[in-house]
């Protein structure tokens, strides 16, 4: 019952945030709102008792992707100046069409989905599976990751260098 | 139970608790308010302490006295100092963004007070023994760069925002030295639970003792990451005057300043714990209220020395902290780990073991010092050579 309540207040927190970052017209708060909804999903992997994906989530997203959106958006000349509406003329028949496609979407999620139903207890040692699964069963994508992660970090030094020569 | 164990007060206000028959939820709800509120307490009433400290050891350092006209030793300094804060006009600019400007010392504040949360103070004394601790710690580290970001774009000046993108330039780049010197400890001690790495330090085997390099590297990444000096650029009133918290006056400033020494206080905190076998000594088995003794030694001689290397060394500019970070930090946190992997696996006996890491974190400090030295040589050589020239032509 409690979780029920906890659940509902951090799932509706979450929700509003995210609806806040797409219907706000200053892009800074917007962006602060993405922070919030961060949070907010971190909030539910601990309800979830996944604790290392909950810091995980606010490690990653936090305290980089969102650090990296704020920076972007004070970094590009104009954004901050003008007061911009999200919406334009075609915002009538979009809603319709968005709000049928809903629908239809959350039907067949809720109703059409087997969603397996575990009622065994989460095991206490989550962390080591972790680990011993990714240089174990997932060894290859935990190793092509790395690749791509190292590529990025490389690129993303060569546009960004000083030209000297 | 040990009649000296702190643990008992917990005990006696559980079974008080559940005699009055509230619902568990409640229950919990109670507990984690009450160890909410003494935490709280806590941290801010010992950064009363520890801004004393600080203008004491720093006056010492330069000869003279420090405040000591206001109470004894000048230790009711810091309550007029936040009653002067209190009341001082809040002056906000006109242009801000109201609500990033008002939130930003705040979460400052808060990203560092989560912090207190996972610290062993004693024996089975920690406030949320959660199984992710040291990754806690970092994820907590990042919620205060967003904060900064927020002051120093919300302020609406030039010097602010300049100040802000290198706060968070100096902050991101330290994280990654910090994030390897943590990983150390936990490599060897198999756990990432605070609780777990000072039991894991039992009998003078210190990490800090066996793994000296690794122990300078936090240190190091740890000076950086609460912006002191030498990496204190951002608020150094001759380069940028006062960085990101230019515009803030008032109660906001003095959040910005709680969150500083409140870093100060947790981070050698965190050191004591990881490197110096947190609430471990001596006797500690028969009496574990010593560990709330030793482990406060520990962390007051980690709180001196920060605040002595500050009143002791010049400060690095941006460029020479980020290539100090980049090129000598995170290469050394790269090849302890490696050791610490290594070492972890190799079957010997642990007294061997220890001596063995003991040695190699020497041999890794005596070759990045020997690099470091040659680089530093040819620079002063080239530089004094262009001086030269320059003054010839």
């Amino acid at each position: 019952m409690v979780m029920q309540v906890v659940f509902l207040l951090v799932s509706l927190f979450t929700v509003a945030c995210a609806f806040m970052v797409v219907t706000h017209r200053n892009l800074f708060s917007s962006a602060l709102f993405l922070v919030g909804t961060f949070f907010g999903v971190a909030a539910l992997y601990v309800l979830l008792e996944a604790e290392f994906l909950a810091v995980a989530q606010v490690l990653i997203y936090v305290g980089a992707i969102a650090t990296l959106i704020v920076f972007a958006i004070m970094l590009t000349r104009g954004m901050m100046s003008g007061r911009t509406s999200p919406r334009n003329e075609q915002a009538v028949w979009a809603g319709l069409g968005s709000i049928v496609l809903g629908v239809v979407f959350l039907y067949l999620v809720v109703y059409r989905v087997n969603w397996p139903v575990v009622e065994k207890a989460v095991p206490p040692d989550t962390i080591e599976r972790l680990g011993a699964s990714l240089v174990g069963h997932y060894l290859i994508p935990f190793e092509l990751a790395s690749v791509l992660l190292l590529a990025a970090l490389i690129g993303a030094v060569l546009i960004a260098r000083e030209k000297e020569f | 139970m040990n009649p000296l164990d702190p643990r008992i007060l917990g005990d006696w206000w559980n079974t008080w608790l559940h005699s009055t028959g509230l619902a568990e939820p409640w229950i919990v709800f109670i507990n984690a308010l009450v160890v909410a509120v003494i935490m709280l307490g806590l941290g801010l009433t010992s950064v009363l302490f520890a801004v004393w400290l600080e203008r004491k050891v720093a006056a010492r350092v330069q000869d003279r006295l420090g405040p000591n006209r206001v109470g004894p030793y000048g230790l009711v300094q810091t309550v007029a100092d936040a009653l002067k804060l209190l009341t001082k006009e809040d002056i906000t600019p006109d242009a801000a963004e109201r609500v990033s400007y008002n939130l930003a010392p705040g979460l400052a504040v808060f990203a560092v007070l989560m912090l207190l949360m996972v610290i062993p103070f004693g024996p089975g004394l920690i406030a949320a023994d959660v199984n992710i601790g040291v990754l806690y710690l970092v994820a907590m580290g990042s919620i205060g760069i967003m904060s900064i970001l927020m002051a120093g774009w919300s302020s609406n000046n030039k010097y602010a925002l300049l100040g802000g993108f290198r706060a968070v330039a100096q902050l991101l780049s330290y994280e990654i030295p910090m994030i390897l010197a943590m990983s150390v400890p936990v490599i060897f001690a198999g756990t990432m639970k605070m609780s777990g790495l000072v039991e894991a330090q039992a009998n003078w085997r210190w990490f800090g003792i066996v793994m000296p390099a690794a122990f300078i590297l936090y240190f190091l990444a740890a000076l950086a990451e609460n912006e002191r000096t030498p990496f204190d650029l951002l608020e150094a009133d001759s380069e940028i005057v006062a960085g990101y918290h230019i515009e803030y006056s008032g109660m906001k400033f003095a959040w910005f300043f709680l969150a500083f020494f409140l870093n100060t206080l947790i981070l050698s905190a965190v050191s004591t714990t990881l490197f110096l076998g947190g609430w471990q000594g001596p006797f500690v088995d028969q009496v574990p209220l010593l560990g709330i003794i030793y482990f406060f030694i520990k962390a007051s001689i980690m709180v001196f020395v920060f605040m002595w290397i500050r009143a002791t060394f010049p400060r690095l500019r941006i460029d020479q902290m980020m290539a100090f970070a980049w090129k000598v930090l995170v290469p050394l946190g790269l090849v302890l780990v490696l050791v610490a992997a290594v070492f972890v696996k190799l079957p010997l006996a642990p007294l061997a073991r220890d001596l063995l890491l003991f040695v190699t974190n020497l041999v890794v400090l005596a070759v990045t010092l020997g690099l470091l030295g040659r680089h530093l040589r040819r620079e002063a050589q080239r530089f004094s050579a262009r001086r030269l020239a320059t003054s010839q032509s």
